[in-house]
């Protein structure tokens, strides 16, 4: 008799390649991204492995988009019918866990999502729609008071996530990533740390070029995992980006498959999703296995690259103690929140946050003002002003779930008062009704 | 004149088939320990009443590697595994003795890490300590690069009778069971031959110098001697013969459910427009799960003796079978019963079949006529639910483009063929519960050795070209060669054919009669840096599934 793997956790896997579809023929977001790793989850045997389910996507829909993106001119010119199957691919993960199917799911799809912020003209960091956002929103639908932790682990800032819930307590965001001084897109600082209704709860993690396993696990050790101890998230995703691994052609980092399944047995995440990486030979095939087998608790400590050299790959003491203090700092930061938040909001009705924002991809650019009121019943109706070098100026007005009656009205009234004269586009993001106007 | 010949559970079935008509049947019960003599005393049966010179060729389905697996009866095997990074290897030990060694090739079959001569040299001692004299030697990706597998082989060969690489069996991914495959391969590697050995003295004896063809799970043949390389391929071919046996009886080009109603089981296949549907990976038998090429196919335990039991005031039919019906003396009652009480089945004591109904219908609270039509309508419900869930199953199975996902094809059955014994009376249920038109054939009980009979050869291969790293691999036929960088679809096709014919011809086929296509391909740019470095193209052929032949005027509505 042979001796039978199993899976110690159910774990659902949504594993679409999209083996048609590239932004171009030379994008490094190409139809070849998946192949190597397919290959390595094929002859590794993982579909055999009891309680390991695959799934195909859902696909989502236009109105799935519109809870989370204002999308301009509107949804259908914006998206490609990957973008709508790589959100419905997270979407089926996720249903997968609260339906009860299985205990974790990973959704290794593409085109990825964490650079999608709310407002989208076009694509950036090879992102359109931000696939975890437009996930959690759905499920939200029939879990209001769904308590969310999403901690990004890609390399670049996820700018998008932290955009989309800014002002929202109830999803916490912590990003770690390559320091916006070295890498696109150049944002993810400590003191982007969140709206007025949600300060403190988006939480970056800027780390040194170089920064290695060592690294890595200190600063999850030290900072994310004391912090979801005290916030107690219902659910756990991790924004799997594997950019962070050391054969990576657009970063400088040096993580590696080891380190990933490190990462996600510690961290205990309910979901993966794919995010960046375009190291598709030599990091793909094996951090993606590798985080499989950790989710499913399964023996992951032969997974390694072919190339793997833990001398080589050792972190320099300097970066070490850097990573100390940082993450000392950042731990201070967010048990003084309320504190420092008291500080922000003192006085004040509304708080603005001005900003322009690069489409990489797209080669565009855009100014935007989003306004935030202070509410003391809610988190405040919040509006957004922007212009786009395309010839599109749009304001977007959101009602949040738990807005109050007169921030609901209030939401109504500037989406009536509002004249077209102005603007090219004018959105209404009704979350408490579930409903999108536009005009 | 075609011979076919199935090895049924408890009886062997044996046809003669002429231009399309049934000449000559034979039913003779088997003996399973002693199967070559079973087979050959049907065939000598069958044989004595025809002109031996008339035969074209025979094609047996025999359980000869099916039993030996199942029953235990295999020679130790040693196996030489390298696994490579990824999985731990502890659940891949299959073999009396196992020995991992190190070296390493990556998923494009890139050598990454060279054998160690050593550790091959103390696995050879340890096998000949052991008397192992059946080996198999499996390296991770070898589809890939196979050469880590022949350096072995070569090592092997002076010390052992038989040695079975991985590569050879199938090319496709799944490291796990491909060392399955291999081990069960080695395993049975001498038992068949034996039998292959009988048979050819057999035929020498008297005189027959047609081709002996086996069946093989995927609804084809292979020649004798190519089933003696590879014999694990000859494993579980009875469903596929009763498959082929409903196609060649009744045929369609439309998606179809196939059913096979027996004694103990239902046997359960799939055409889509008339194809059939193969198993994504290979066929399971016991624990193993293998890269055996098969026919969809699922069985389940319901059939005319089922043991039927009530339990919470509801009817539950199977999945065990505990003897023949109550009418014919059995334990328990059976569907069978139902049917005889029904008066619907001439067989067997039908005073008992209605003492049997008349237990059930005090428990059931009902008429014998409303017991025995519930239990046959009971039937008819499994077997509805059970076709729902596979269909559900194989209409979402995993895809991996945009285009299939939105587009790909769904089965939905417009009609129903089965055979069986309690196929005839299932039919107006069965026509009522699925609302889909009901075929049966007249020639049911020889149904498999007639699909055995039609049954021809078949193979698949797989190639991948990397004009990237220059070099086009077909794992199957061990090729590995140099391509150039402008090596293109068109030409990765032309070969991928070229080599498939070459395989089927060393498979037995005859050069006119072999009908190839190409069921997958794709190409990927490979981009580095911001640049096309290759192409990797991936292509499947096979040859079409199908039927030498069809067999006249045979159905019955």
């Amino acid at each position: 008799m042979i001796k039978m793997i199993k899976a110690k956790n159910k774990l659902g896997l949504v594993f679409f390649p999209a083996f048609d579809w590239a932004i171009s023929s030379t994008h490094p977001e190409r139809e070849e991204r998946l192949l190597y790793t397919q290959d390595q989850i094929f002859e590794e045997g993982i579909e055999d492995i009891e309680g390991i389910y695959f799934y195909n996507p859902a696909i989502a829909t236009e109105k799935d988009i519109q809870r989370v993106h204002f999308c301009v001119p509107d949804v259908k010119s914006r998206l490609t019918k990957s973008h709508f199957i790589s959100a419905g691919g997270a979407i089926k993960a996720f249903e997968a866990v609260m339906d009860g199917d299985v205990d974790k799911a990973f959704a290794l799809v593409r085109p990825p999502g964490h650079h999608a912020q709310r407002v989208v003209y076009g694509d950036r960091g090879f992102c359109i729609v931000n696939i975890e956002a437009v996930m959690i929103e759905r499920i939200r639908q029939q879990n209001k008071d769904l308590r969310v932790a999403i901690v990004d682990t890609d390399c670049h800032h996820g700018d998008g996530t932290q955009d989309i819930y800014w002002n929202d307590k109830n999803t916490l965001f912590i990003s770690f990533h390559q320091d916006g001084r070295t890498l696109y897109p150049g944002t993810g600082f400590l003191d982007e740390f969140g709206g007025p209704s949600a300060y403190g709860y988006n939480i970056n993690i800027p780390l040194p070029p170089g920064t290695g396993e060592e690294g890595f696990l200190y600063v999850l050790d030290n900072v994310v995992l004391p912090i979801l101890d005290e916030y107690k998230p219902d659910i756990i995703i991790n924004s799997a980006g594997q950019d962070n691994h050391y054969t990576d052609p657009l970063t400088n980092m040096n993580f590696t498959a080891q380190g990933y399944a490190k990462l996600n047995d510690k961290l205990n995440p309910h979901m993966a999703i794919l995010e960046g990486g375009y190291s598709i030979e030599g990091a793909l095939p094996y951090i993606n296995l590798g985080i499989i087998l950790a989710m499913a608790g399964i023996d992951y400590s032969h997974v390694k690259e072919p190339d793997y050299d833990k001398d080589k790959l050792k972190q320099p003491s300097d970066i070490t103690e850097y990573i100390k203090k940082l993450s000392h700092m950042i731990y201070k930061r967010w048990q003084n929140r309320e504190k420092l938040r008291a500080d922000i909001v003192k006085g004040k009705d509304n708080i603005q946050r001005a900003r322009q924002i690069y489409y990489d991809t797209d080669g565009i650019l855009e100014n935007q003002t989003q306004n935030f009121k202070i509410c003391k019943k809610c988190s405040g109706v919040n509006t957004i002003d922007s212009q786009s070098d395309t010839g599109y100026h749009i304001f977007a007005i959101t009602i949040p779930m738990d807005a109050c009656s007169d921030c609901l009205d209030q939401g109504y009234k500037l989406y009536q008062d509002t004249s077209k004269f102005h603007y090219t586009n004018i959105y209404l993001q009704d979350r408490v009704n579930d409903v999108y106007y536009s005009k | 004149m075609i011979v076919g010949l199935d090895v049924g559970g408890t009886n062997i079935d044996a046809v003669i088939i002429e231009k399309g008509n049934i000449i000559d049947t034979i039913k003779r019960p088997v003996n399973h320990e002693h199967l070559f003599e079973s087979i050959w005393t049907a065939l000598e049966e069958l044989f004595s009443r025809h002109d031996k010179e008339n035969i074209e060729r025979i094609n047996l389905s025999t359980t000869v590697s099916t039993n030996a697996i199942v029953e235990n009866k295999t020679s130790p095997v040693g196996m030489i595994i390298q696994n490579g990074p990824g999985l731990p290897n502890d659940y891949l030990a299959c073999g009396d003795e196992n020995v991992f060694i190190s070296g390493y090739v990556d998923h494009r079959g890139k050598l990454v890490k060279d054998l160690d001569q050593k550790e091959i040299d103390k696995a050879i001692e340890l096998f000949k300590e052991r008397n192992i004299d059946s080996c198999a030697v499996v390296t991770k990706f070898c589809t890939r690069n196979f050469s880590h597998e022949l350096k072995i082989k070569e090592l092997l060969e002076k010390h052992f009778s038989s040695i079975t690489m991985g590569h050879n069996l199938s090319g496709k991914l799944n490291f796990p069971r491909r060392v399955f495959t291999s081990y069960l391969n080695a395993a049975i590697y001498h038992t068949f031959k034996n039998f292959s050995n009988d048979i050819k003295k057999s035929m020498e004896r008297e005189g027959i110098g047609a081709p002996l063809y086996i069946l093989k799970a995927d609804g084809g043949t292979t020649s004798l001697s190519a089933a003696q390389e590879r014999p694990v391929e000859t494993i579980l071919s009875g469903p596929a013969a009763s498959f082929m046996g409903i196609n060649a009886l009744l045929h369609t080009d439309k998606d179809a459910l196939l059913l096979d109603i027996g004694g103990t089981t239902t046997d359960i296949f799939f055409l889509a427009d008339g194809l059939p549907l193969f198993e994504p990976l290979g066929i399971e038998i016991g624990s193993y799960k293998t890269l055996v090429r098969a026919l969809y196919s699922h069985s389940i335990g319901l059939g005319g003796d089922s043991s039927i039991e009530i339990t919470n005031g509801r009817l539950k039919i199977g999945p065990n079978r505990e003897g023949p019906p109550y009418a014919l003396g059995g334990p328990k009652a059976t569907p069978t019963d139902a049917l005889i009480a029904l008066d619907k089945m001439k067989i067997g004591n039908r005073e008992k079949a209605i003492e049997a109904m008349k237990l059930l219908s005090k428990e059931l609270n009902l008429s014998i006529k409303d017991t025995a039509q519930k239990i046959l309508d009971t039937m008819g419900d499994m077997i509805k639910n059970e076709v729902d869930r596979l269909l559900a199953q194989i209409n979402s199975k995993p895809v991996y483009t945009v285009k299939e996902l939105l587009y790909g094809k769904k089965i939905k059955p417009q009609l129903i063929n089965m055979i069986g014994g309690p196929a005839k009376f299932m039919q107006p249920i069965l026509e009522k519960k699925f609302n889909l038109p009901c075929y049966f054939p007249k020639h049911y009980h020889v149904a498999n050795a007639i699909g055995a009979a039609l049954a021809k050869i078949t193979t698949d291969i797989t190639l991948i070209a990397d004009t990237s790293q220059g070099i086009l691999s077909v794992p199957e036929m061990g090729v590995y060669e140099k391509i150039n960088r402008n090596y293109g679809l068109d030409s990765a096709r032309q070969r991928a054919i070229e080599i498939l014919i070459e395989r089927a011809v060393s498979l037995g086929a005859a050069k006119d009669e072999i009908e190839t296509e190409i069921i997958e391909e794709s190409v990927f740019n490979m981009v580095r840096g911001f640049f096309t470095s290759g192409k990797n193209i991936r292509i499947k052929a096979q040859i079409k599934p199908g039927l030498i032949g069809e067999v006249k005027g045979d159905k019955n509505d």
